[in-house]
């Protein structure tokens, strides 16, 4: 990867570098790396980036964070430093400050629903939450009859079903049954459970990239060192183009998503042509982690099949990333229902418009 | 090493907004005029010098080309606009479009100051329509395999050979073309190949036409037989147009045509399928759409890495390889989602009627400007794997 000039980026991969380097977490089989890597992350203030300071948080611009999370898909980062950054940053648009320690977001699909009662407890059911089991507070997104609220709730009141999702990272079903909020506030005008479920599908899609530049990275170092019928596969053209695609898909899901979060971090407003970044990103990305990562299993053989080998940190949590926040068939239905309802002629104007 | 793949959020600046809008209510006039339909396809045989003038005189040829050649000294990336609301509005430019792309600015660096001042402002004008000669029978994408001989004469080069595969020679003024001067070296078996400006219609070319699958004529041959090409028509090195034609590619294989071809039948789907369309309709071109769009942020972001002066040659070659590919499945994947067009869309023949040419036009199109196979052969040294 390129030298960073980005000093958040920076500070992040060299935790990473030395705390988090794949192949030694891969050989921990007691997972003793999670507790220094997330001591590190927030020694640094990482997990609280998006949260101005005044309310707890380092205040780094949306685009330092997004760049970081970038960073953290390239090293498959397993703790919630996503699901935290994407908590304090929602906590933050209703001026709720931001407690220490992991946490996440609820709900973490767009389908769910945490609804408000009359005696301002809060109730409803979400699933496939990343990392809840490890959260120790969650920012919920809460639909009331005044409209949408955002509220600060403490973990130890939420009932969660463990689960685990494709790359065995924690993705777990939340329940809350008339649960009192450690804080509510008022969302901001405009902002809805989609513009939430955006955002994160923006923070997967540059994960996703990242593990993709990874997956291209080692995939290519391995065709050049391992030999089969008296050659380096490198040198097979079969492989060659297999790798070439393989770019091809790693550069695709790195512009979709850097692009989205150029897009999300300059907007004015949450328009139809930031619906359309934010959408198109998380659409692509998942398919590059699709075909990408089948590119990446194919040249490493049996050897990246195996739990010893680093290669399924990447391929299966980009396979997972997927369906965190809307998969993209989901978006994809979306989409489509935009375009259609702005019409043929309209189409090529909005696609221009980026 | 993968810092070499990274595309930039290149934004287009305002004035490049400005400038759309400029293109977009000239073309409205055009089409209003009845200079061409845009709901019919870019027909490739379609040769409309009127049009190409009057796209001269708007200062949208050689846009980028300093003044004193008739160009605007304008960016790139306003170029890019251009280039993509002609294409997508299906306007007629296969008169100026080689020109503009590729054989001015290779005129630009490597010919004589004279030959410059005499047709680049014609270019800029759209008064030359200029053919590319590079393939030959056997050599394809192979451009070692040339074999066309320039045997130096007195005052300049005859030429003596068959170039084939060449779009609108039969209407070109002009011809780009690499001829071998020298056998290759043991060394360098790259040596050898010689860029020429050939001047057309003149005695000892004959261009044969090539029927296409689309029933259009495009393709020709051209057969030399001691044409005289006069010493000052050498573009650059003697014996050294491999580089020379290396470098003309980004140009040529990174741009908005790479993946706006087939486009016009992603349009008519969204219309046929009007603005409530069904799950799987809506699901299909919500991909379609993801898709055209990160590809033309990619190409948007090399027609930025161009303005900076960079020569993205692996860049240019990814977003080739995937905007051709796309391009090429998008006419079957467009028939796959019209199977539950309602009979009653409006524009239901029209869709139709795309697709049939569409459809005939997809296999060329990971061909043209260097096979897909190429590419990921390009690619694959930018990996270090070869």
């Amino acid at each position: 990867m390129a030298e960073s000039d980005n000093i958040v980026v920076e500070t992040a991969e060299k935790i990473f570098a030395d705390l988090a380097d794949p192949q030694t977490i891969n050989n921990d089989k007691k997972d003793a790396w999670k507790t220094p890597l997330w001591q590190a992350l927030s020694e640094a203030g990482l997990p609280l980036s998006w949260v101005p300071e005044d309310l707890g948080g380092s205040g780094a611009s949306l685009a330092d964070g997004f760049a970081l999370l970038n960073a953290a898909g390239r090293f498959a980062i397993a703790v919630p430093l996503a699901e935290t950054m994407l908590a304090g940053w929602l906590l933050a648009q209703a001026k709720i400050a931001s407690p220490d320690g992991e946490m996440t977001v609820v709900p973490a699909s767009p389908k769910d629903r945490i609804t408000l009662n009359a005696d301002g407890s809060l109730s409803g059911r979400a699933r496939g939450v990343p990392f809840a089991k490890a959260a120790k507070h969650f920012a919920v997104l809460v639909h009331g009859k005044d409209g949408v609220s955002i509220a600060l709730v403490d973990a130890a009141k939420v009932r969660i079903e463990a689960g685990l999702n494709v790359g065995y990272d924690h993705s777990d079903a939340v329940t809350l049954d008339n649960v009192d909020p450690v804080t509510i506030k008022p969302a901001p005008n405009a902002f809805d459970q989609i513009t939430l479920m955006l955002i994160g599908g923006v923070a997967r899609s540059l994960q996703i990239a990242g593990a993709l530049e990874s997956m291209l990275d080692i995939s290519v170092r391995y065709s050049n060192e391992r030999v089969a019928f008296e050659k380096k596969i490198s040198k097979f053209q079969a492989v060659q183009h297999n790798l070439a695609r393989l770019a091809g898909e790693s550069a695709a899901a790195l512009a979709a998503a850097t692009s989205a979060a150029d897009a999300v971090a300059n907007a004015k407003a949450f328009d139809d042509e930031v619906y359309l970044e934010a959408a198109s990103a998380k659409i692509r990305c998942a398919e590059a982690a699709e075909k990408g990562g089948s590119i990446a299993h194919q040249v490493h053989g049996a050897i990246g099949f195996t739990m010893e080998h680093i290669l399924h940190r990447y391929s299966l949590r980009a396979l997972a990333w997927r369906d965190d926040f809307g998969s993209e068939s989901h978006w994809a239905v979306e989409l489509g229902r935009l375009v259609a309802s702005r019409g043929a002629d309209e189409l090529w104007p909005l696609v221009a418009s980026r | 090493m993968t810092a070499a793949l990274r595309f930039d959020p290149i934004r287009l600046p305002p004035e490049c907004e400005q400038l759309r809008k400029e293109v977009r209510a000239f073309l409205a006039e055009e089409i209003a005029a009845g200079t061409f339909d845009p709901h019919k396809p870019n027909r490739e045989d379609t040769d409309a010098p009127e049009f190409s003038r009057r796209v001269g005189a708007k200062g949208w040829l050689g846009m980028t080309w300093p003044k004193k050649y008739g160009g605007q000294e304008r960016s790139f990336l306003e170029r890019y606009v251009v280039t993509e609301e002609m294409r997508v509005a299906n306007a007629p430019t296969r008169r100026f479009f080689v020109a503009d792309r590729q054989s001015g600015p290779v005129l630009l660096k490597y010919a004589p100051e004279h030959i410059k001042m005499e047709i680049l402002p014609r270019i800029c004008r759209g008064e030359l329509c200029f053919a590319i000669g590079m393939s030959e029978p056997n050599s394809g994408s192979d451009l070692f395999a040339a074999k066309t001989r320039a045997t130096k004469t007195d005052g300049g080069y005859l030429i003596n050979g068959t170039k084939i595969w060449t779009s609108s020679a039969h209407i070109a003024d002009y011809m780009i073309a690499i001829f071998r001067t020298s056998p290759p070296t043991k060394e360098n078996r790259r040596h050898g190949l010689t860029q020429f400006l050939v001047k057309m219609k003149q005695p000892g070319i004959k261009v044969n036409p090539i029927g296409q699958i689309t029933g259009q004529y495009e393709f020709n041959e051209v057969v030399f037989t001691d044409y005289f090409i006069p010493d000052d028509h050498v573009l650059g090195e003697v014996d050294g147009a491999w580089k020379q034609a290396t470098s003309e590619l980004a140009y040529e294989r990174s741009g908005p045509e790479r993946f706006l071809e087939t486009y016009y039948v992603l349009t008519e789907l969204v219309r046929a399928v009007g603005s409530d369309p069904d799950t799987r309709s809506a699901e299909g071109i919500g991909r379609l759409v993801a898709q055209l769009h990160t590809m033309r942020r990619m190409s948007v972001s090399v027609a930025g890495m161009l303005q900076a002066g960079k020569e993205p040659v692996v860049e240019a070659s990814i977003v080739k390889d995937i905007g051709t590919v796309w391009e090429q499945q998008l006419p079957h994947r467009v028939r796959d989602l019209a199977a539950f067009v309602e009979e009653t869309a409006t524009n239901r023949e029209t869709l139709e009627r795309q697709l049939d040419f569409a459809i005939k036009t997809a296999p060329k199109l990971t061909i043209q400007g260097g096979t897909t196979e190429v590419l990921r052969g390009i690619i694959a040294r930018g990996l270090g794997l070869r």
